[in-house]
């Protein structure tokens, strides 16, 4: 290599210089994407509110869009998701909790650095998987316990939603719980405290925000959840009080008009979207304010 | 009045303690998974003074100093041999619940580790889990004036102790530690994150504090550890090469060793 | 003040003893609850395991699928799924790597950045449903490229896009900034420091990342229904504009179905499934877990 003479002045490196323009494109198609997703559902969404009010889409109790007469309200939808997934919450909070509680608190080194891989591991499972053990091995459990529980039937979708999510939750919030610097247990047991006092009153506290964030991920990911409850839960949407019976999620709905041959263009076709918009949005927003709390948290530390 | 042997001290060349000793270790020994880090370390505490702990890093002061209140209980594969006496009593002995012990024997440790909770909740929590229910205001306005923070604080007691710079949160510490009345206080290097004012601010602070407690303190700092202490321990390699009052260290050890570190020549 | 014993607060002595007991439960409670747990989630396998090695046999790795259980088998869904992860290996791992490195070597620190990586991390809690609903209509309508291979592979590839960045970030961070300044001060251009010392660098944790992704993908069912990936193909595909099923697909078809032989080949087909993923996250965790040990 020749011995540079004279330090080049303001030209431009044209390798150096395109490489980083083909790096800039790629990190753009994400920001495609999104704009993707945006305008698609936007754009559908508002064909479809062409045929039927924003107020009666959100409002409305009755949800036939395919069978005349139609009626688009979105609500027992939402309610079978709701369902499903506060019954996914109630199961799958307290016991991940508890078990990042034990995994971060209690348990030795080694028992964590064994369990801590297989949750990462569960916790990939593929929901279809979890669909196929709803249907094949807790409704009929449940049958044998609850005689007059239907076939599809919303319980047996948030059990295993939430067992679905288990993994997830007991994973982050141990995370969240060893970030909990080791000196503020020591001043704890320096004052005479015991282990539990110190867990519930100081580190599960301090912990807090991380343990909600990997609560709300969670929760996020049951709404977003499609084939367990697909295959668990059914196809009836209502606004049914009681998890023995069949109901629809939001999730499922799109599944189901998927399955059927839906001709584009048509106001069933523009459901999809406009129920996908609410999905999408609904999601988004528990994801950001997990974000936010996790910022917060981080700023407390620092 | 504790219970040691005088022929253990003396063969570590320790001199007798002329005050009420309040603790005393005997043969102390503390290993991480079979790796010694204090070896057969015997000293008296004496009561309402302050003995100070010195030596180079690594020499296992802080290792000795968590053994007095059983925090080394915290961290796997350690054991203690040897008997720490307190009130005739081995801290150690089997029927011994630790958590009384630190209710006793209180810490302070080497960077400040307030609850993330209101200055009020740091310093009543202690009191609070351990069943006292009546007049805690008094309680947290007393520790926190021992600890000569109340005129900085009292306005703002809700706030959270992260609002505290270091100073102020080491001395919440200690007023943390203060609020459980403890017989002993155990420091850990408290200065050593702080900056110089504060370390004076401390210093001025654990003066005042020996006339109702004792007080011993670990440090690398031999300028405090003069300033500030009655009787100093000197450790190298986990062994104590000297025990004594600490003028009698500072201006005429009797080990060469002692000498050394003191003036300076290594550490 | 008079020195307490240990012993010498009577009354505080039988709260602590109710203490210690709480504290003792507590740490039981907390034991049986993951144990509990774990048990459940070893009793899905174990279901699975039963019914589906009753069919498990070399006719059923090798048949299409059928009418008839006994002639049923995965062959067109396994190449399938071969296919799909190949594709979106090919298309999303370079893309994801590049945004990675860009946001990390080349980008400037400012808002827009800051603007890139929110929208980073929102796309990767969109579910997944979502992103089918995106393929069907950009890929398989507005693209014309029908319920194809490509199709899935690209609907599939921006699912696990934010995925691979945010791992491949991670594992670029900690790239020490030492090595990075001994190449700049050898006169190296960001790419070629890049290229040479960061990408090695961070070589392993990428790689697990992209196990990683690349294992979610495997198993996602909703965006193939979605783009409509056929449930009953008889044939294999030949190129990336053709019709296919995957493993996903064909679990839920026979899962759908009422009879219980076609749930016996469905866990069938969630063992392959499983036995696949197993493999994929055992190398991910042996990577990571090789890397750290000469990390030191």
């Amino acid at each position: 290599m020749a011995i540079r003479s004279s330090i080049r002045k303001g030209g431009v490196r044209w390798g150096e210089f395109s490489i980083e323009v083909g790096l800039a494109c790629c990190t753009l198609i994400s920001v495609i994407t999104t704009a993707a997703i945006i305008f698609v559902l936007v754009k559908e969404t508002l064909g479809f509110f062409s045929h039927v009010t924003p107020a009666e889409f959100l409002f409305g109790t009755r949800w036939v869009p395919l069978l005349k007469p139609s009626s688009f309200g979105v609500l027992p939808l939402l309610w079978g998701t709701l369902i499903v997934t506060v019954g996914a919450a109630i199961i799958a909070i307290p016991i991940g909790l508890a078990s990042a509680v034990y995994l971060s608190e209690y348990a030795s080194a080694k028992v964590r650095s064994t369990v801590k891989p297989v949750l990462e591991l569960l916790a990939g499972i593929p929901t279809v998987v979890y669909g196929y053990f709803a249907l094949t091995f807790v409704t009929p459990v449940l049958k044998t316990v609850i005689p007059q529980i239907q076939v599809f039937n919303a319980l047996s979708g948030a059990i295993v939603v939430g067992l679905m999510i288990l993994p997830m939750i007991a994973s982050l919030s141990d995370n969240a719980l060893r970030a909990v610097p080791d000196t503020l247990r020591q001043g704890a047991y320096a004052v005479g405290a015991t282990s539990y006092e110190v867990t519930t009153q100081v580190v599960v506290p301090t912990a807090l925000s991380g343990i909600m964030a990997s609560f709300l991920l969670a929760i996020s990911r049951a709404i977003g959840e499609t084939m367990a409850v697909t295959l668990a839960a059914g196809a009836t949407p209502n606004l049914s009080m009681s998890m023995l019976e069949s109901i629809q999620t939001m999730t499922a709905y799109i599944v189901q008009v998927s399955l059927g041959d839906t001709p584009a263009g048509g106001v069933a076709y523009q459901t999809l979207f406009a129920v996908a918009a609410l999905l999408f949005l609904i999601t988004l927003l528990l994801n950001i304010i997990s974000q936010w709390i996790l910022r917060r948290y981080r700023e407390v530390y620092d | 009045m504790a219970e040691f042997t005088p022929t253990q001290l003396q063969s570590k060349g320790v001199t007798q303690l002329q005050d009420q000793a309040i603790l005393a270790l005997q043969d102390v020994s503390i290993s991480y998974s079979g790796k010694a880090a204090v070896s057969k370390v015997s000293f008296p505490i004496a009561k309402h003074k302050i003995t100070s702990v010195i030596g180079p890093s690594g020499c296992g002061k802080s290792t000795l100093l968590r053994a007095l209140n059983r925090m080394n209980d915290f961290i796997p594969n350690v054991t203690t041999e040897g008997k720490i006496i307190y009130n005739r009593q081995d801290l150690y002995a089997a029927e011994v619940d630790p958590v009384e012990v630190r209710r006793n024997i209180g810490m302070v440790f080497q960077k400040p580790n307030p609850f993330p909770k209101t200055i009020y909740k740091n310093v009543a929590w202690g009191p609070g889990i351990n069943g006292r229910k009546d007049s805690m205001h008094e309680l947290v306005e007393k520790s926190l004036k021992q600890a000569a923070l109340w005129e900085e604080v009292k306005d703002r007691l809700d706030e959270s102790a992260l609002s505290l710079s270091g100073g102020q949160q080491q001395r919440l510490c200690i007023a943390r530690a203060l609020a459980m009345a403890p017989d002993i206080l155990l420091m850990d290097e408290p200065c050593s994150a702080l900056d110089p004012i504060s370390t004076a601010h401390i210093e001025d602070l654990l003066y005042r504090l020996k006339s109702s407690y004792t007080i011993v303190i670990v440090t690398h700092n031999m300028q405090q550890a003069s300033r500030i202490s009655d009787y100093t321990a000197f450790m190298e390699m986990g062994d104590l090469i000297e025990f004594g009052k600490t003028r009698q260290i500072f201006t005429k050890p009797h080990k060469q060793r002692t000498e050394e570190y003191v003036t300076g020549r290594f550490g | 003040m008079a020195p307490r014993g240990i012993h010498a607060r009577s009354t505080a002595e039988t709260s602590l003893r109710k203490r210690h007991a709480r504290a003792r439960l507590f740490a039981l409670f907390c034991a049986a609850v993951t144990w509990a747990g774990a048990a459940l989630l070893m009793l899905l396998l174990y279901q699975i395991s039963v019914n589906g090695f009753k069919w498990f046999d070399v006719q059923f790795l090798t048949s299409f699928p059928s009418r008839f259980p006994y002639k049923a088998g995965i062959k067109s869904a396994l190449v399938g799924t071969l296919w799909l992860i190949s594709l979106v290996a090919i298309i999303s791992i370079p893309i994801g790597v590049a945004t990675a490195l860009y946001l990390e070597e080349f980008g400037k620190k400012g808002r827009l950045g800051r603007m890139v990586e929110i929208n980073i991390a929102n796309l990767a809690g969109v579910p997944s449903i979502v992103y089918g609903i995106i393929g069907l209509a950009v890929f398989v309508r507005g693209l014309g490229l029908e319920r194809s291979l490509i199709s899935g592979a690209l609907t599939m590839s921006l699912l696990i896009l934010p995925v691979i960045i945010i791992a491949s970030r991670e594992a670029i961070k900690v790239v020490p900034m030492t090595i990075r300044h001994a190449a700049f001060a050898l006169g190296a251009t960001r790419w070629q420091t890049a290229w040479s010392h960061v990408l090695p660098a961070s070589f392993p944790g990428i790689l697990t990342g992209v196990i990683l992704a690349l294992s979610r993908a495997i198993g996602e069912t909703a965006p193939l229904i979605m783009i409509g990936a056929l449930t009953y193909v008889a044939f294999l595909p030949e190129g990336p504009m053709d019709a296919f099923t995957a493993l996903p697909i064909q679990i839920f078809n026979w899962v759908s179905r009422p009879q219980e032989e076609f749930h016996e080949l469905a866990a069938g087909a969630i063992i392959v499934l499983l036995i696949v993923l197993l493999t994929m996250n055992a190398t991910a965790i042996f990577i990571r877990h090789r890397a750290e040990k000469k990390r030191g």
